[in-house]
């Protein structure tokens, strides 16, 4: 039999108030099983791991049980000391005997025998344990970014940058995201294009970067370390490989649609790039609204082309590969102003979101960057901002604050300002929420400088009036009801998890929380990683945030994954459950409870089969077992009996 | 204030606003409406409206609202809210601006002159010295 030694600690008062310690261990002196066995004050103390080592060594101890506090608090301490005096650690093992009896009891007899019983079931238990090596899984030291935007591509090149691979994927013909749309950022209101283009730029000629745009996640298998993903490459109807973008195709197209990335305000072409910077800078055919595509006549483009780029027969393609890590930054989009009947259900042309005005002030935009509005073209005199539309409204639409609105529309109303220096802004708040660098003296400035009219209160309606939009709203300031005959009404829309963000979360398994955002490991801790190993996140995916949050958590992400990265082997707890050949009959109960894909039915071999890796060890499969086959380590059928009976035993 | 005002950009820039920025020299843009001036006032429980009322009113073009107040008549000049504004906005300075204001368009308000021997005697000096900065241009 194994030579088990038992350290009963006091934890100062904590246990030996309620336990009787020396009676502990005076009564289970004699008991089968137990070769030695001594109490301590402090046993997580230098002298107590010492005292610990020493008893090993001396008494020739197998295994050890230490009745102390949780294991989740000092297991591992104590399996680290075993361990440098030559015992396997998993014979360590822990008896609590603090949260678990003497904080929850008060009678000193009672507690006293229940502490006995508990460390008796321990000891059963460690007779019966085996000594285990942890499992080693050998990592794909390659990483795949899903989004382009300005979080993908901070990503993207950190984890790059680090020298190891990544696949970029990102679902328009072009990375830059919602960050290429903008027109100049808050606080600095340096242009963002100026700012973003370098680094998409880096990203095109980066040797460790594959760029995969007008793509998506198809599909995805396996486990940290180990992922295989399926890479849906849209058909673009173009030969990137023999396209120079030279433009000539987007020039002769004679199909005008509505521009997405201009919000619907300028046009383009049926074949086109989203916008002039556009990386990779070449064209995709739009299907929907191609001439030919529609009615079999045109191919316009591909009479022109001087390369043969033009492929109308194209079709989507697959693109498989082994990745160790994925970072998620699928962004988001603007709640639609559709949803806002109080604002005019989006009828009102001169009442836009805030992205849309962002086109309207991008000197890359449908106006040159003059403020125009959409009905009549009209420089407007008078503008009205309202805030928090969508947001912070749980009755009708959304509990949070979206995060970005305070900044952008402030900003929005100082560069309205810069550019119509006799035009008047006001901005409808509910609070003014400016904090971040220099944020609070970017709001001072808009008031003082700027002179932008800040109202407290919302609006409760609006409504077109000959060629003016009348706003009625309140001013609780004051506490007068104001109305204001507005050229321009520009709603800061609740922003929202991208569009097919809960496909992709089921396709993943991760999780996405009441209001749609992907949720984090820990909301403080670990506010990159998702719950799954090896899938991190970043930017507005994860939570609304503003372009410094999100290159910040972007770059957290790469720093994780280079983590990963760094070492050759990801060590798997060795506390999983098996199967047993000669028991299994392949039923498949166990397969069917699993919650984490970790086992397999074996057709072939009238089996069932277990990914080491993926098992967690939640111990389902071993409940569900009829035959005995699946088994748990170091917490078998026969451990878990023997436990039972030592407890219940007087 | 009276309920349902209209707000526009020429009542914000009305030529009296402007009068009042002249004489004051005071930027009303930069108050956020804190309360400070008027939580320390300690003339603040007979006025109505009251400083940061006043500034409110201002930023949105109801200055007639002032000239016809008590408000700036009342205050004493102490020039605790501008020591008190976190924003840097000389309070004291807007109330005279509106007392000239009026002044301006009125001298027979209020002065010294129109008060008996007998109530002069017994005013405290701060009154006094009050004023002199109200009625003397």
């Amino acid at each position: 039999m194994k030579r088990v030694g038992v350290f009963v600690c006091h934890c100062g008062i904590n246990i030996a108030s309620t336990v009787d310690v020396s009676r502990v261990v005076e009564d289970l002196h004699d008991y089968p099983g137990i070769a030695y066995i001594q109490d301590y004050k402090y046993m997580c103390s230098d002298p107590g791991q010492n005292l610990l080592k020493e008893a090993i060594k001396s008494e020739k101890l197998d295994a050890v049980v230490i009745a102390a506090c949780s294991p989740t608090l000092h297991e591992n301490t104590f399996r680290l000391a075993v361990q440098t005096v030559g015992m396997n650690p998993y014979n360590c093992e822990i008896a609590n005997i603090r949260e678990q009896c003497s904080w929850v009891h008060k009678d000193r007899t009672v507690a006293t025998e229940k502490a006995k019983r508990i460390i008796r079931a321990v000891v059963e238990k460690a007779l019966l344990d085996e000594s285990l090596e942890p499992i080693k899984v050998p990592v794909v030291r390659k990483a795949v970014v899903l989004g382009g935007g300005i979080a993908g591509i901070q990503a993207a090149l950190n984890i790059a940058n680090s020298d190891y691979e990544v696949i970029l994927v990102e679902k328009q013909s072009s990375i830059g995201g919602r960050m290429a749309q903008l027109s100049e950022t808050f606080p600095t209101l340096d242009c963002s294009q100026c700012i973003l283009t370098p680094k998409m730029v880096d990203v095109a000629q980066h040797p460790k970067i594959r760029l995969l745009t007008y793509a998506e996640l198809a599909d995805v298998s396996g486990f940290v370390g180990n992922f295989k993903v399926k890479i849906r490459q849209k058909a673009r109807y173009v030969d990137w490989d023999k396209c120079t973008g030279c433009g000539l195709c987007i020039e002769k197209c004679p199909q005008k649609v509505a521009s997405e990335f201009d919000q619907g305000l300028g046009k383009r072409k049926a074949i086109f790039t989203p916008f002039a910077q556009a990386v990779p800078n070449k064209p995709v055919i739009d299907c929907d609204n191609c001439t030919y595509f529609k009615t079999g006549k045109c191919r316009v483009c591909e009479k022109l082309c001087p390369f043969e780029a033009i492929n109308f027969v194209e079709t989507d393609t697959y693109i498989e590969e082994e990745v160790g890590a994925i970072v998620v930054a699928t962004g988001y989009d603007v709640y639609p102003v559709l949803n806002m009947g109080e604002y005019g259900s989006g009828k009102i042309p001169d009442v836009v979101d805030g992205l849309t005005f962002e086109r309207l002030l991008s000197s890359s935009g449908p106006t040159g960057g003059e403020v125009r509005r959409p009905s009549d073209g009209k420089i407007p005199k008078e503008i009205v901002f309202i805030k928090c539309v969508g947001s912070r409204d749980p009755e009708h639409h959304f509990p949070y604050c979206s995060k970005i609105c305070c900044m952008y529309t402030t900003k929005h109303a100082m560069l309205y300002k810069h550019r119509v220096p006799d035009g008047q802004p006001y901005i409808f708040y509910m609070d003014v929420r400016a904090g971040g660098k220099g944020y609070e003296e970017f709001y001072q400035r808009a008031q003082d400088e700027d002179k932008v009219l800040f109202l407290r209160g919302k609006v409760s309606k609006l409504y077109q009036d000959d060629d003016k939009v009348v706003v009625c709203g309140i001013d609780t300031l004051s506490g007068s009801n104001v109305e204001i005959r507005a050229d321009l009404v520009v709603l800061a829309m609740a922003i929202r998890p991208s569009k097919g963000i809960e496909e992709l979360a089921k396709l993943l398994k991760i999780s996405i929380d009441q209001n749609g955002f992907l949720t984090e490991a820990h909301p403080k801790l670990r506010p990159v990683e998702s719950l799954s190993a090896g899938i991190y996140l970043a930017g507005c995916a994860q939570a609304p945030k503003d372009i410094p949050d999100t290159v910040a958590q972007a770059t957290a992400t790469a720093a994780m994954v280079a983590n990963l990265f760094a070492k050759e082997y990801l060590l798997h707890d060795p506390i999983i459950t098996g199967v047993d050949e000669e028991l299994c009959s392949g039923c498949g109960l166990c397969v069917a409870v699993c919650p984490y894909d970790a086992r397999k039915t074996n057709r072939e071999k009238g089996l069932v089969e277990v990914n080491e890796v993926l098992c967690e060890a939640c111990g389902a499969c071993a409940a569900a077992c009829p035959s005995g086959a699946a088994q748990q380590r170091n917490f078998t059928d026969e451990q878990l009996n023997r436990m039972v009976r030592a407890i219940l035993t007087t | 204030m009276s309920k349902n005002k209209t707000i526009s950009a020429h009542r914000i820039s009305s030529d009296r606003i402007d009068q009042l920025h002249e004489i004051s020299g005071v930027n009303v843009y930069a108050c956020y409406q804190c309360g400070n001036c008027s939580a320390a006032c300690p003339a603040v429980e007979f006025m109505d409206p009251t400083p940061h009322q006043v500034i409110r009113k201002i930023q949105l073009g109801f200055i007639d609202e002032l000239t016809t107040s008590e408000t700036p008549w009342i205050c004493a000049a102490c020039i605790t809210c501008t020591v008190k504004c976190p924003r840097g906005v000389d309070i004291a300075k807007v109330m005279e601006g509106l007392r000239q204001i009026v002044l301006r368009s009125d001298f027979e308000h209020g002065h010294l002159c129109d008060i008996d021997e007998k109530m002069r005697k017994k005013l405290p000096q701060i009154a006094l010295i009050g004023n002199f900065r109200k009625t003397i241009l």
